[in-house]
């Protein structure tokens, strides 16, 4: 197994290598640039910020430029924020996103797979449609539309929360951006687990436990879990990437410095490098996450083997 | 001699053939069934049937709420009449109704051109305008008009358009969308997944860091590029969403088929010799067709919420075609003020993705291989 | 004993209420759309830093409550005769925030620094009418060859290439600030964040978090700071203009710039006065590829124009916040007459039936209809905008499609002339002059989306800049060229824009004026 991780890094550098190459020219390719706005800029003008950012030199020399200032750490200057190197908005940014997203992914494993569970054992019966109502209607609302709904609710009618805003971290306004993430996730925790767990518990080593006497729960926790977790574990890798990594609307509506706005304004804004320092900050979050998942994968399930 | 009756030769039931009976038993996934092919009939053919077309502007009707009555209400007539008279650029003097007509006296301090009767006809709420009466000095002029009845039954937009026609029109996209990326993706990530997960070591490797690579890639720019380079297609969109999401899918799958080819069943056939290939479609895939169901129910919606995050961002449907997202995302903006907005096309997409969710959680119980 | 053990505890808790009451800090949550690109006054281009800015520097001239012209680190200044030579007094005293005195100097090094190519300032544009501003600006001359110059510590002269009676105006955009020049040259790029930032207006930085807030605190160095009330000052960035209306009802925000104007009648029912809308100087309209058939005859575009019901987009979509334009200089600048088309009087349907014959003239009908293609950027308004003139358009055979793209590909797509019918824009004016309209559809302007190219507007524009010193006459000049540009529609102007702010009753001092400018050291908290 060690040895298969260590592999599996050292795969990690090619791929990077691969992505940002093709990501680097892919953006390059899309029409407009940077400084087109509203009012249009003099030639002159222009002339000068393509000279002061590079970008009137021959693209394979940009590249290299740019390779080599990564292979240092240097992401460089954000084109439209450029008070602020891309480096410096994502150490900003990055802790506020992962906090929300990693309390709404443990959120998400925990009550999900709870009720996934009590589902699958109440298979058919009341409790059962309870959770795939409330599953499904969760994974069907769309966020943008549960955060202004929590935010009329909970901040305008009941004033208990504030609306919107980060206040440094404070509490009361995490709850909101929390839930909102979380309340997909949750559905779609608790649809996966309750449809594997239907499938382990009727498998014959589970038939055999209850055939010998054990208690359901005993049985649960002990022998079907395991087996069911395959299809979760599979979905959380994934999730946990693009949850860590936040989520544009749920930043925008509750206004938190997340860098998950920055997945699609700077490519709206052709803003080159801070496109590339979120294209390199998801690829080692997938590569990471794909790595942890494929792990477990062997743990969880001992007819997995990595050859 | 024992006598032997003819009796018919017995046929096997194939597997497939199980499944599809213990489907139809599924009370709920048939409810499901029916309901989506109904959504799916009222999309495609109700907006022929609707009075209003979902592009045409009622300007007397911005933001109307819902009403089962006609339109317009009495107070409303009032407020009609005023706006047409302002664009008269002429005074009100009064107005009654009679006889199922409206008549309204107008005067000015210049001579009344007859051809202000087209601001009545013009508006939505009157119609077949004419002169009644003219002062002497043409200072003065009665004219009279029918009242337009029209019926809003889920109210207007922030435009002035029905809603009704919109959402169905709406649903159209969403659905094809939908449905059509979803097995897309479905095909696709299945096919590569399985075979990833199947083939295992170095296969499974590099199969998967192409995944890796596909995945990190600005999907934004991704999408920026097939506008350019494809103009604004229908089908385009499509390929945008599916290329995103069979991503997910094949990882999942992948998983799967890592812990199936161990499995006894596998090893038989491949002892007895029959090619990998033969052992991805018959044996691995339809054995990890359970979580594959449950996920593609999940996937859909997740196909509608992208292909409206799409729109939002002028990326997707043009104006004035809509979808399901597209409106609610706009409802969405105006909760508390006009909740109308929302909760119809919301009401249609939850109820749909009900259905589809029924529906999938009975073919995973259809094709359970252990319920046998 | 215990009588006075009371008085005396009461007098003691009095004075440390009175205490904390003097010390309580009042504090301004300013809702500001976005935040700011950057806070160096030479790299800046939107209206958001413009706020932000306006607060932490003082130009030679400033602006007060009302948008007028006010004193700011020059208390006086001269006109040469020939007028082409301001001489500016600087206040005597005036100190940067770190102490360091405000000389004549500082204002030679940010003017030059704000042509210098090294710099690419998006508004280096604005100090063209120096003397060799341009010039070194394209790289033919030297920063020191500028036509600035400190006659000593407090006195500073500037020379223009001709009289140009809006420089004052001019010099209240933020590109004019000064910067200070150690703390550029001691700290480079990092100068501008928090800690490092050295103003000279009425507040300094305390805090950027990008996304989240920019915290200002008041500036005891400032020559007015006696004057100013607002201790601290966070701009908000807000974006989603829905959550925006929220957090103003919550009180988090005391005003906001911005609010979603589809809700605008519901707004105002439910706030009042708080809602302050009116003239704003900046025109809406559509571009037209002038150089192109069939949209290269005018009168094909005197039709569209006269079809457009304009009433009706400013009432309905855009309820009342914008005002239909017929000319392309907003009305509001003192001392000159825009040039409103003839049609606009005209009753709307008197316009359909010129339209139509026009367009029956021309050859079209229902067998051969005008095609046209609708350019615009993301945004409900234009969208809706869009397809109110798709509808109004239809009844005369007018084929209407659109498309939409995001901000940058739009602009891009129009700067490099692509290929379209009509396109959407705007032009918000920089200064109070006309000439910041009018330059837009000069031949050689960036921003002549339009291509429009007409030898007698070319004429008239540099008849009028010529005219510099007599403002009455080029007043008249200017006006003459935008009845060129709108008899000819080179562009089509729609709407003018309005300010709509939201504003708390709590604010006094927030007054309403044309160029929606609000300095916080006017402002006051109850």
């Amino acid at each position: 197994m060690l040895r298969y991780v260590f592999r599996r890094l050292l795969t990690a550098i090619p791929t990077l290598f691969v992505i940002v190459t093709i990501s680097f020219f892919l953006i390059r390719v899309a029409p407009g640039g940077p400084f087109n706005q509203e009012r249009g800029l003099n030639p002159v003008i222009k002339a000068n910020l393509d000279r002061i950012f590079g970008l009137d030199q021959p693209l394979w020399m940009q590249y290299l430029r740019y390779l080599g200032n990564l292979l240092r750490g240097d992401f460089g200057p954000s084109y439209n924020l450029p008070d602020f190197t891309v480096t410096e908005l994502f150490k900003v940014g990055l802790p506020v996103s992962i906090q929300i997203g990693a309390s709404a992914l443990i959120i998400a494993l925990l009550v999900g797979g709870t009720l996934g569970i009590i589902a699958a054992l109440k298979q058919n019966k009341g409790a059962d449609y309870a959770v795939i109502a409330t599953a499904t209607a969760g994974s069907t609302i769309p966020t943008f539309v549960i955060a202004p709904v929590y935010q009329l609710i909970f901040a305008t009618t009941l004033a208990l929360v504030p609306v919107a805003g980060w206040a440094g971290g404070a509490f009361a306004n995490k709850i909101g951006p929390i839930l909102t993430l979380a309340l997909p996730q949750i559905a779609i925790v608790a649809r996966l687990m309750r449809g594997s767990m239907i499938e382990a518990l009727r498998s014959h080593h589970i038939r055999t436990a209850r055939a010998l006497g054990l208690s359901d729960w005993s049985i649960i926790i002990k022998h079907a879990l395991r087996g069911a977790l395959l299809p979760i574990v599979s979905y959380a890798g994934p999730a946990a990437a693009a949850l860590l990594t936040g989520s544009i609307i749920v930043e925008t509506i509750f206004a938190i410095p997340g860098v998950g706005r920055y997945f699609v304004e700077a490519a709206l804004n052709r803003d080159y490098t801070l496109v590339m320092g979120t294209v390199v900050v998801i690829a080692i979050f997938t590569i990471v996450f794909n790595l942890i998942v494929d792990i477990l994968y062997a743990v969880v399930d001992p007819r997995v083997r990595y050859d | 001699m024992t006598d032997i009756t003819a009796t018919a030769p017995v046929v096997g039931r194939s597997l497939w053939a199980d499944a599809l009976a213990r489907l139809k038993a599924n009370k709920a996934a048939m409810v499901g069934l029916i309901y989506l092919a109904l959504m799916a009939l009222v999309c495609i053919f109700g907006p022929n049937f609707l009075p209003h077309p979902y592009t045409t502007i009622y300007p007397d009707y911005v933001r109307t709420p819902p009403s089962l009555s006609a339109y317009p209400k009495p107070e409303m007539i009032e407020t009609a009449l005023q706006d047409a008279v302002r664009r008269m650029r002429a005074d009100l003097e009064e107005w009654h109704e009679q006889d199922s007509r409206v008549f309204v006296t107008i005067s000015s301090a210049k001579v009344i051109d007859e051809r202000v009767t087209r601001y009545l006809d013009r508006s939505d709420t009157f119609n077949d305008a004419r002169i009644e009466s003219k002062s002497a000095d043409g200072l003065k002029l009665t004219m009279s008009a029918t009242v337009e009845k029209e019926y809003f039954l889920f109210g207007t937009d922030n435009t002035g358009r029905d809603l009704l026609a919109r959402t169905l029109i709406g649903g159209r996209i969403s659905l094809a969308i939908g449905l059509l990326a979803g097995c897309v993706a479905v095909a696709i990530g299945v096919l590569y997944g399985a075979t990833a997960g199947f083939m295992g070591g170095k296969t499974d490797e590099i199969m998967m860091r192409i995944v890796d690579v596909l995945y990190s890639l600005p999907f934004i720019f991704f999408v920026i590029m097939l506008v350019v380079f494809f103009g604004r297609n229908f089908v385009l969109m499509f390929l945008a969403v599916g290329a995103v999401l069979w991503l997910d899918m094949a990882r999942i799958v992948r998983g799967q088929a890592l812990s199936i080819r161990r499995q006894e069943y596998v090893q038989a056939a491949e002892a007895l010799g029959v090619g990998a290939g033969g052992i991805l479609l018959r044996h691995v895939v339809p054995n990890l067709l359970g979580p594959v169901v449950i996920y593609m129910t999940l996937l859909v919606p997740q196909v509608i919420i992208l292909e409206s995050f799409l729109s939002f961002l002028g990326l997707g449907v043009q104006e004035p075609m809509t979808s399901w997202g597209v409106l609610i995302s706009q409802g969405a903006k105006n909760i508390g003020s006009a909740n109308w907005l929302l909760l119809f096309p919301a009401f249609f997409l939850v109820s749909t993705l009900f259905a589809l969710n029924f529906i999938g959680d009975g073919l995973r119980d259809a094709l359970d291989p252990k319920d046998r | 004993m215990k009588r006075s053990l009371r008085s005396l505890l009461l007098a003691t808790a009095l004075v440390t209420i009175g205490y904390s009451a003097a010390f309580a800090e009042m504090i301004y949550n300013r809702g500001n759309s976005a935040d700011p690109e950057t806070l160096d006054p030479h790299k800046t281009s939107t209206v958001y830093e413009a706020h932000i800015l306006r607060d932490l520097f003082s130009g030679l001239v400033m602006q007060d409550a009302k948008a007028e012209i006010i004193p700011g680190a020059a208390e006086s200044w001269k006109l040469s005769d020939d007028g082409k030579v301001y001489t500016f007094n600087l206040r005597k005293g005036a100190t940067w925030s770190n102490g360091d005195p405000v000389t004549a100097d500082d204002f030679v090094y940010s003017f030059r620094r704000l042509e210098d190519p090294a710099t690419a300032a998006e508004y280096a544009s604005m100090l063209y009418v120096v003397k060799n501003a341009k010039e070194i600006n394209e790289g033919k001359a030297k920063p020191e060859e500028l036509g600035v110059k400190a006659v000593d510590a407090n006195t500073f002269e500037v020379t223009l290439n001709a009289p140009t009676p809006y420089f004052l105006e001019m010099l209240t955009h933020q590109a004019n600030y000064p910067v200070h020049k150690a703390s550029i040259e001691k700290l480079g790029a990092d100068w501008i964040k928090p800690g490092n930032l050295v103003s000279n207006g009425a507040y300094t930085l305390a805090e950027f978090v990008p996304n989240d807030h920019i915290k200002l605190v008041k500036n005891p160095k400032f020559y007015e700071a006696d004057k100013v009330k607002v201790d601290v000052v966070n701009y908000f960035p807000t974006e989603d203009r829905s959550t925006a209306i929220k957090r103003f009802e919550a009180g988090e925000l005391d005003t906001n710039d911005d609010m979603p104007l589809e809700q605008l009648a519901d707004l105002k029912a439910k706030f009042g006065d708080q809602v302050r809308i009116g003239p704003y100087l900046g025109t809406y309209y559509y571009a037209v590829k002038t150089d192109k058939e069939p949209w290269s005859n005018p009168k094909l575009r005197r039709a569209i124009s006269e079809a457009i019901d304009r009433d009706f987009i400013a009432e309905k979509v855009w309820g009342n916040s914008m005002i239909p334009g017929y000319s392309m200089v907003p009305p509001g600048i003192a001392g000159y007459e825009p040039a409103i088309a003839d049609y606009a009087e005209k009753s709307q349907i008197d316009r359909e039936d010129e339209a139509k014959k026009i367009l029956t003239e021309l050859g079209y009908g229902p067998d051969k209809p005008l095609k046209m293609e609708i350019r615009y950027n993301t945004s409900e308004n234009h969208k809706n905008t869009a397809v109110a003139i798709q509808e109004q358009l239809k009844p005369l055979g007018i084929e209407v499609t659109m498309v939409n793209t995001d901000t940058k590909t739009h602009y891009g797509y129009l700067e490099q002339k692509g290929d379209y019918d009509v396109a959407r824009a705007a032009w918000i004016a920089d200064y109070k002059d006309p000439e910041t309209f009018l330059g837009i559809t000069r031949k050689a302007s960036g921003n002549n989306y339009s291509s429009y190219n007409s030898p007698k507007y070319e004429e008239l524009m540099d008849k009028a800049a010529a005219a510099g010193g007599d403002p009455a006459e080029r007043s008249k000049l200017l006006s003459e060229a935008e009845r060129v540009l709108v008899d000819d529609l080179g562009n089509i102007p729609l709407l003018y824009y309005s300010y709509h702010n939201l504003v708390s009753p709590k604010i006094k001092g927030f007054e309403d004026n044309v160029m929606d400018v609000h300095p916080t050291r006017f402002i006051s908290k109850e």
